[in-house]
């Protein structure tokens, strides 16, 4: 397998991951929105959103931003925002 | 994927309702050259643009529209809180009253409804990229309109940093714009021509 098949492996992965954690945080938000005090549901999210925001960060470093607030955004001393494909291209993403 | 961030692009505090104002101000939110046709028209048209700047300005350009969309509804509702039933009879709020009661609707101020008609997605990115340049100048005629319509500071320091906003996405799309021009004997643009030409 070449570098760039391993990579490209890598980065699914890793979106695939993120995918599953940030679906996991959001489904568990709208539970939240109308059981505030469910605690079950409140250590649940707290570990999602953690699993989410250092995924987010990983990713970031690895392969490009994916919010604004990735501090790997400005790597390079490039604007990376516009340098990996968007989600609609069917690339990466 | 979008997220939302509990907050006003810029605050919005309106402690005088004044249901006159806000049957002006809604046509911001769905009239011709309102916000919701603004940020409709950007995030359409970003699937067929030209290449990866083009593609990041529509979608945050397009994102920061639905920032303002939430500000204008902010300001329409903030003036029409706690109308009395002689003040929504005096103001001619009545027709916007029966229908809607004081819920947030888009329509232009002549109560006409928001329509997809009110917006273009071509695939053409240059005819896209025209339109969106026009569409600001649009929307800043609008907010200049309003500007000289209310007088009532706690509605004219959001409308002007509104109107400010206008002119910067003017100004950003313009650079995607000559790009496109310049690129125009570039092959992609050439297949663009003819398969239009078919």
């Amino acid at each position: 397998m070449s570098t760039m098949d391993r990579n490209k492996m890598d980065r699914n992965a890793m979106l695939q991951q993120i995918n599953e954690v940030s679906f996991a945080a959001y489904d568990t938000l709208l539970f939240l929105d109308t059981h505030p005090n469910d605690q079950q549901a409140l250590e649940f999210y707290r570990e999602m959103s953690q699993k989410r925001n250092s995924a987010l960060e990983e990713y970031g470093r690895l392969f490009g931003p994916l919010t604004m607030d990735c501090t790997s955004i400005t790597n390079g001393n490039r604007w990376q925002w516009i340098d990996q494909p968007w989600p609609w291209e069917g690339g990466a993403c | 994927m979008w997220n939302y961030e509990k907050r006003l692009e810029y605050p919005v505090n309106i402690k005088t309702p004044n249901a006159k104002i806000a049957q002006i101000i809604i046509s911001q939110y769905g009239g011709p050259d309102g916000e919701m046709g603004a940020s409709m028209r950007y995030l359409s048209q970003r699937y067929t643009a030209p290449n990866r700047t083009t593609m990041a300005v529509l979608t945050d350009v397009g994102t920061e529209e639905l920032a303002h969309l939430e500000m204008v509804a902010t300001i329409v509702h903030q003036l029409t809180r706690d109308l009395t039933p002689e003040e929504i009879e005096k103001s001619g709020f009545a027709p916007y009253y029966v229908d809607h009661t004081v819920g947030i609707w888009p329509q232009a101020a002549s109560g006409m409804p928001f329509s997809s008609s009110q917006f273009q997605s071509t695939g053409d990115p240059l005819t896209d990229l025209f339109e969106d340049l026009a569409a600001e100048q649009k929307a800043r005629t609008t907010y200049d309109n309003i500007l000289r319509l209310v007088k009532d500071p706690e509605v004219a320091d959001p409308i002007r940093f509104l109107r400010a906003r206008e002119i910067v996405h003017f100004q950003r799309f313009g650079d995607p714009m000559r790009n496109t021009v310049n690129s125009w004997e570039s092959r992609r643009h050439f297949l663009l021509k003819k398969t239009s030409e078919k």
